[in-house]
């Protein structure tokens, strides 16, 4: 009698333990998902564009090296095009022998450049709201890759009744509706370089395979593993199991 | 009996074949364990290093740092090269032609460290118009070979090479 | 330690065996009568000297790597998670295994609370795992504060601040374990150096746990003593050292399935954000394993009641061989005793969703009952049983039960 009721007990345990009003979140079919789950180099690649060419203005990612974009498991551009993505940007580097600071093009070692010197400046420069770095934004906030989407697609007109100060926008997935960015991605605000139709359900798709992967570069490699190291367990186990019934044999009474 | 020698083969098989898996899994599962202390990724792109010779007057020579050693990038005179050039191979404890030491004659690009004991040698000093170690008294010449004193061989040349001009990529 | 008088077949071995008494040790571990009937609830001791191994070897490596510094320490783990060879898989390993450990150890807290593993000749095997069990919840708390994260930092900063409530010297205390005015640098770097120490305290305290366990030998799922050696006891090699392998082989599966596919899903998204003593996350909560004794430590409006609470619901674990006095061991003859287990077992877990939810309405009601009846049942309902149970007759040996049929 008590089995059942600690059986409904756990269920009701697993089943939603959501209690901030969250509107439910959308949903996409990620390539990434699932124990099979796999990153789309292209879209990877679209979504750094996207990153680089809208995000980066406000965003950093400072845990990053350029060099990660040629990894295994990433985005994978080439060598050259991550050698000419790096020194595209000029890099702080230094002191020299003078004692100053001077700049040079990037290099693939180098960590992401970052828009401001400092969170102060960064806030400072955003009416006060930090625009947080996106390095493991993905696995910060609860719901994942469907909350980074829903947020990037989810702004509306806000209701009558809702007043909004200057700087605040309506978005129905952001926890309190209210988001001081500004909506990010209009249609054609990028050409992609593939020449793919960049609608804003393209780019938000794309960023947020791109955002995933930054906060989980190795996820490929993890799930490869898994699967070796969770049949390798599998044949262990039915070994270990006939070779325990064979010993146990031995025995006549078994208990 | 029969019967029983095949029991008995079946079960050693079981036994054999569980030791087996098992132990290829306790190794795999070791590797990894030794593997994080190899260089990380962070470290191993950092494993070359690109020099701006392009400032270096001849008889000057500069130090980087690359892989947390000492390079010297020296530019040599003529009187220099022509100095390493002309010794003999009977004279070096470490025998080695200068011409197999640089890609450029002009450029010596080797590791300062002293091939005794690990001190980084003075330049311009020595009995060999190259460097010497304070450490243990090594005189190196102006190829950086051993020419007196404790240390065994001539100083490392590192992998290395001219992007152009004005730049030497190591490593 | 029994005698026994083993020889070991080598002349070196003999040499050395009369130095340091290893080999009789080893023997004494492979003959050690165990009780035949032992079952799958048993395996979880075994399956726990495997957790804690891994956590000491996974945690050294990953100390190759980390900074124990407030500017560094988030970083640091970035760097393992994405730079460090295999740094990614020793970190889940490590952090998915704090919480293994903690599953594991509540199977086997609660088999001994169904099976009267406490009971005398057994208390002191008791009283060390308690030990053993406060010890890896300091160690798991300072474990879970090291990335530096939203949740460590205030997670941290709630806790520590709990010891100002301490009548006088209260401030003191906390100002003490801070080594500062509020959870900082000093903070972190002492857990740091504790976190590394603790698992060593407790590696010794399992083996003083397995010592004292040797003198009667193991319970049983019947509950009767059994002599040992007899045709009712096993050698633990090769009988129990293959069901054990066994056991933690499947325990092995569902922990990989944590860290090759949901590797972040028993954690909290928040603690993916760097530390910000300015801003305080929406709601505060430990990892799961703790929440239990949050939600007791919540239900008290004062917070020096809450305080007292908290560690009585732990203390009281202690007193249990006292607490509870049956003579009969095992819930199977227990039937009263047996349907108060399960309402304990529905009692923790519903405190523990409590513990997870937020300190008001509905929640906090309900985490108060709960806090109310787990003390009820052990102040009262244990003692209570101990005199008025009408317990069911018992074996006269491990064998009638299976013959019966």
């Amino acid at each position: 009698m008590f089995k059942k009721i600690l059986i409904v007990t756990l269920f009701i345990f697993y089943s939603g333990n959501s209690f901030a009003s969250d509107k439910e979140l959308l949903k996409v079919d990620w390539s990434f998902k699932g124990v099979t789950g796999k990153f789309d180099r292209s879209s990877l690649q679209r979504g750094y564009q996207v990153y680089k060419e809208v995000c980066s203005s406000c965003h950093s990612m400072r845990l990053l090296s350029y060099r990660n974009l040629g990894e295994k498991g990433g985005p994978e551009f080439s060598i050259t095009e991550v050698k000419n993505i790096a020194s595209s940007f000029e890099v702080t580097d230094g002191p020299d022998s003078q004692g100053e600071m001077f700049t040079r093009p990037g290099r693939p070692s180098d960590r992401f450049v970052s828009m401001y010197p400092n969170v102060e400046a960064a806030t400072a420069a955003n009416g006060g709201a930090y625009p947080p770095d996106m390095s493991v934004l993905v696995k910060s906030r609860k719901g994942g890759a469907n909350y980074i989407y829903s947020v990037l697609m989810g702004y509306d007109d806000p209701p009558q009744d809702l007043k909004l100060d200057e700087g605040v926008y309506y978005n129905k997935y952001m926890d309190g509706n209210k988001i001081k960015m500004a909506k990010p991605l209009m249609e054609g605000i990028v050409t992609y370089s593939d020449g793919t139709n960049a609608t804003e359900e393209q780019m938000a798709k794309d960023v947020t395979a791109f955002l995933t992967w930054a906060a989980e570069p190795h996820l490929e490699a993890r799930h490869k593993m898994g699967f070796k190291v969770i049949i390798f367990l599998i044949i262990l186990t039915l070994l270990v199991y006939f070779s325990m019934k064979r010993i146990w044999s031995r025995i006549d009474t078994e208990v | 009996m029969d019967k029983g020698e095949k029991k008995t083969n079946r079960r050693d098989f079981l036994f054999t074949a569980s030791y087996t898996i098992g132990a290829v899994g306790v190794g795999a599962t070791i590797w990894p364990f030794v593997d994080q202390m190899n260089p990380d990724r962070s470290v191993k792109a950092l494993a070359t290093t690109e020099v701006d010779i392009s400032q270096i007057e001849p008889g000057k020579s500069i130090t980087v740092l690359w892989r947390g050693k000492p390079v010297f990038i020296k530019r040599r005179t003529e009187a220099e090269i022509s100095e390493a050039q002309s010794v003999s191979l009977e004279e070096l404890k470490h025998p080695e032609k200068d011409e197999d030491r640089v890609k450029k004659s002009e450029w010596l690009v080797m590791l300062g460290v002293c091939t005794h004991l690990g001190c980084v040698p003075l330049s311009d000093k020595g009995e060999y118009n190259g460097w010497f170690c304070p450490c243990h008294g090594s005189h190196y010449d102006t190829s950086g070979r051993i020419r007196k004193g404790p240390a065994p061989v001539n100083m490392e040349i590192p992998k290395y090479e001219f992007v152009d001009n004005n730049t030497i990529k190591i490593g | 330690m029994s005698d026994h008088t083993y020889t070991p077949s080598s002349k070196f071995g003999k040499w050395f065996n009369d130095r340091l008494p290893l080999l009789s040790l080893s023997a004494h571990l492979r003959e050690y009568p165990t009780p035949k009937n032992l079952n799958y609830w048993w395996t979880f001791g075994g399956i726990l000297t495997f957790c804690l191994v891994a956590q000491i070897v996974t945690g050294v490596v990953l100390g190759m790597h980390y900074v124990a510094h407030v500017d560094m320490a988030f970083d640091s783990i970035e760097h393992i998670m994405r730079d460090v060879n295999y740094g990614w898989l020793l970190r889940y390993i490590h952090s998915n295994g704090a919480s293994m450990f903690f599953l594991a150890v509540y199977i086997h807290i609660f088999r001994a609370l169904f099976y009267g593993s406490y009971k005398s000749p057994r208390e002191v095997i008791w009283i060390i795992g308690m030990l053993i069990y406060i010890l890896m919840m300091a160690t798991a708390f300072m474990g879970y504060v090291l990335p530096w994260g939203q949740m460590s930092f205030w997670g941290a900063t709630v806790i520590t601040n709990l010891f100002s409530a301490v009548p006088f010297i209260g401030e003191s205390i906390t100002t003490w374990l801070w080594g500062g005015y509020s959870v900082d640098n000093p903070t972190l770097t002492r857990f740091f150096s504790l976190h590394y120490l603790f698992p060593f305290i407790i590696l010794g305290l399992v083996i003083l746990h397995i010592w004292a366990l040797h003198v009667p030998g193991n319970n049983n799922p019947v509950g009767i003593e059994i002599k040992k050696p007899s045709k009712d006891t096993v050698p633990f090699h090769p009988y129990i050292t293959i069901k054990d392998l066994f056991a933690l082989l499947i325990f092995l599966i569902i922990f990989s399935g944590f860290i090759f596919f949901s590797p972040n899903i028993l954690g909290h998204p928040d603690n993916y954000i760097q530390a910000n003593p300015i801003v305080t996350p929406t709601h505060i909560v430990p990892e799961w394993y703790l929440l239990p004794f949050y939600a007791i430590l919540r239900s008290v409006p004062d917070k020096l009641g809450g305080v007292i609470l908290l560690f009585a619901s732990i203390f009281i674990l202690l007193a249990l061989p006292w607490l509870d006095r049956s003579k009969v061991k095992s819930a199977i003859f227990r039937p009263i005793y047996k349907q108060f287990f399960w309402i304990l077992i529905i009692d923790v877990l519903v405190l523990g969703y409590m513990g997870a939810m937020p300190a008001e309405g509905t929640y906090l009601l309900i985490a108060r009952v709960g806090t109310i009846y787990y003390f009820l049942h052990f102040l009262v309902i244990l003692p209570l049983l101990s005199s008025v149970e009408k317990t069911d007759p018992v074996p006269a040996n491990i064998s009638e039960p299976v013959l019966k049929g």
